[in-house]
């Protein structure tokens, strides 16, 4: 069911949010044994956000009066703190962590009445694309368990594509929604910088970082996208901009007049599987379809997003991550002889492989003598990039690209880290960028798995690739359910 | 470029980071095939373009200079791994005055 459905039935009195809230909690115990979607699962916050839904209607609230995600069963990254629970990042070093306060995109979401089910695996810290990387152990891909899900929101995704949640929250710095949308067969919205506050989520990279829903349907990822918007007095880089209704453009979606460019020089990049080709360029022949003009763009710097992207995202990281001394909270070594040996020790003990990859990748990008050479390199790059995709949105309305250059692969199929950086080469430039990209399914490879098709828009221009996503869904409709969730 | 095993415990060093021998040598191979591919964005010509730290332009964020209420102590320090009177612990960093 929808969220809209959901919401509407226990309005009607079909059901109540407390049926809905004790059927998910069974879902995640008949199924997540498999999949390790969730780090923790919040029963108790669940019943009680479903009895205050309950409650309303009992007063007498009809449909109208009910807040926009009442009664739909919602799920959190386990970078976002929610007081009461722990948030651990899928780290070692945060396994004792719990959050004396909310990250503000989920206390909206509860304050728009959503029932909390609880936290999502992820690759740790958010480093990884394929939710192989947590501490907590590997997320499943519900359409073959012997898949990865994507990541590094792989526990978000995977709680969607289940059929455990009907929306959750993911954070995406170079894909981390996208990337596991597409592998997952789920809607997946990459907002634009600074729509949607930071404020809460555990920082990676902060100047790319955002928030964004996972769902089944447009329409359902556009009525999250509405209710967690806005400006954030406790996050200075949230945007100043006057909320929309994203669901409105979902509604009835037109493209007649639309201008689509598909990305060649990206699309025939390399590393990009035959049917996933085919795939975007059958969904861009269905928007001419619809009435959409379609052209050709190229973006040859954003080429060298990946580049620009694993320079500044490590810097970034290692920055953030500084934090973790083993004094103000998380994992501690036992009987330091000195502070430095403190420090060392909490560090080395709490941080896995790839946490560690990053700092160090990040530590040396930023140190002394390489600092020009590497990250100066790459923030001028990354002007570049924002500049080719300014460039391309003066003539066309939004880009087409694959959200990932295959469909789900195996576990371990890659083994060293450099080819599963380059899983992200179509999300990263966004990010670098700033402006807004989603994903939606547009198709299936030959064994069954899903094909995700990564729509980009220009800055705030969110109603925009909803509505292309909207149409598409509709003139493709496909059957989304994974095997799991029939 | 190319990084030596020393860099790399250099490197750790700055990070506050302990490697064990075999993480040191792992490291190395992993950062320098990294590297042999970020390498690549050297041979961009970027003279003149300015660098870009941010996605929007956002200057001098300022909120009204008021007080707001903050944790209480207890909530401050309730996630430190070791705690005593109400303050975080760390190891002694200053010499040991009237013991020595």
């Amino acid at each position: 069911m929808t969220a809209e459905q959901i919401r509407g039935c226990i309005a009607a009195g079909e059901f109540s949010a407390v049926e809905v809230a004790n059927s998910a909690l069974a879902r995640i115990d008949a199924l997540d044994g498999e999949v390790n979607a969730f780090n923790q699962v919040t029963a108790d916050l669940a019943i009680a956000a479903a009895e205050r839904i309950d409650a309303l209607v009992r007063g007498g609230a009809s449909e109208a009066d009910l807040p926009p995600l009442a009664g739909v069963p919602a799920a959190f990254k386990d970078n976002m703190n929610l007081i009461g629970t722990r948030t651990t990042c899928s780290s070692r070093i945060l396994e004792n962590y719990v959050s004396p306060y909310d990250c503000t995109a989920v206390a909206r979401m509860i304050a728009a009445g959503v029932i909390p089910l609880g936290k999502c695996n992820m690759d740790e810290f958010a480093f990884g694309s394929s939710g192989e990387s947590s501490a907590w152990g590997p997320v499943k891909n519900p359409w073959d368990l012997s898949r990865v899900p994507g990541g590094s929101s792989a526990g978000s995704a995977a709680a969607v594509a289940a059929g455990m949640a009907t929306i959750s929250l993911g954070s995406d710095t170079g894909g981390s929604i996208r990337q596991p949308g597409a592998l997952t067969g789920t809607v997946a919205i990459k907002p634009t910088y600074g729509r949607v506050s930071r404020y809460g989520c555990v920082a990676f990279a902060s100047s790319l970082d955002q928030i964004g829903p996972f769902s089944r349907t447009v329409a359902d990822n556009a009525r999250a996208l509405s209710a967690i918007q806005g400006k954030d007095p406790a996050d200075a880089t949230s945007a100043d901009r006057v909320p929309e209704d994203f669901v409105t453009a979902t509604r009835d979606a037109d493209v007649r007049g639309l201008r689509v460019a598909i990305v060649r020089d990206l699309l025939d990049a390399e590393g990009v599987t035959s049917e996933v080709r085919d795939s975007v360029l059958a969904a861009a022949a269905g928007f001419e379809a619809m009435g959409a003009t379609v052209g050709e763009v190229n973006l040859p710097t954003s080429q060298h997003g990946l580049s620009a992207y694993y320079i500044i995202g490590p810097a970034e990281a290692s920055s953030n991550l500084a934090r973790f001394d083993g004094i103000r909270y998380g994992h501690r070594a036992e009987n330091p002889a000195d502070t430095i040996d403190l420090y060392l020790r909490s560090r080395a003990e709490g941080f896995g492989p790839e946490a560690k990859r990053r700092i160090m990748l990040g530590t040396y990008a930023l140190s002394a003598g390489y600092y020009d050479a590497y990250y100066g390199q790459a923030q001028k790059a990354r002007t570049l990039i924002a500049r080719e995709f300014s460039a391309a949105f003066a003539d066309y309305d939004v880009l087409l690209t694959p959200t990932s250059p295959q469909v789900a692969w195996k576990f371990g199929e890659k083994g060293d880290p450099l080819t599963m950086y380059l899983s992200d080469i179509y999300t990263i430039p966004v990010n670098l960028a700033g402006n807004c990209a989603i994903n939606v399914p547009c198709g299936f490879s030959a064994d069954g798995m899903p094909i995700g098709l990564q729509i980009i828009g220009d800055y705030f221009a969110e109603s925009t690739i909803y509505r292309a996503a909207a149409a598409l869904e509709r003139d493709l409709a496909l059957d989304l359910r994974s095997p799991l969730a029939r | 470029m190319s990084l030596s095993e020393h860099d790399v415990r250099h490197v750790a060093m700055l990070a506050r980071l302990g490697l064990t021998d075999e993480e040191t040598k792992a490291m190395q191979s992993d950062l320098n095939s990294i590297l042999g591919h970020i390498d690549e964005i050297q041979r961009l010509d970027l003279a003149g373009v300015e660098p870009m730290a941010h996605a929007i332009e956002v200057v001098n964020v300022t909120r009204p200079d008021v007080a707001r209420p903050s944790f209480p102590q207890a909530v401050a320090i309730s996630n430190a791994p070791l705690a005593e009177n109400g303050a975080f612990v760390i190891p002694q960093i200053t010499g040991g005055g009237d013991d020595e």
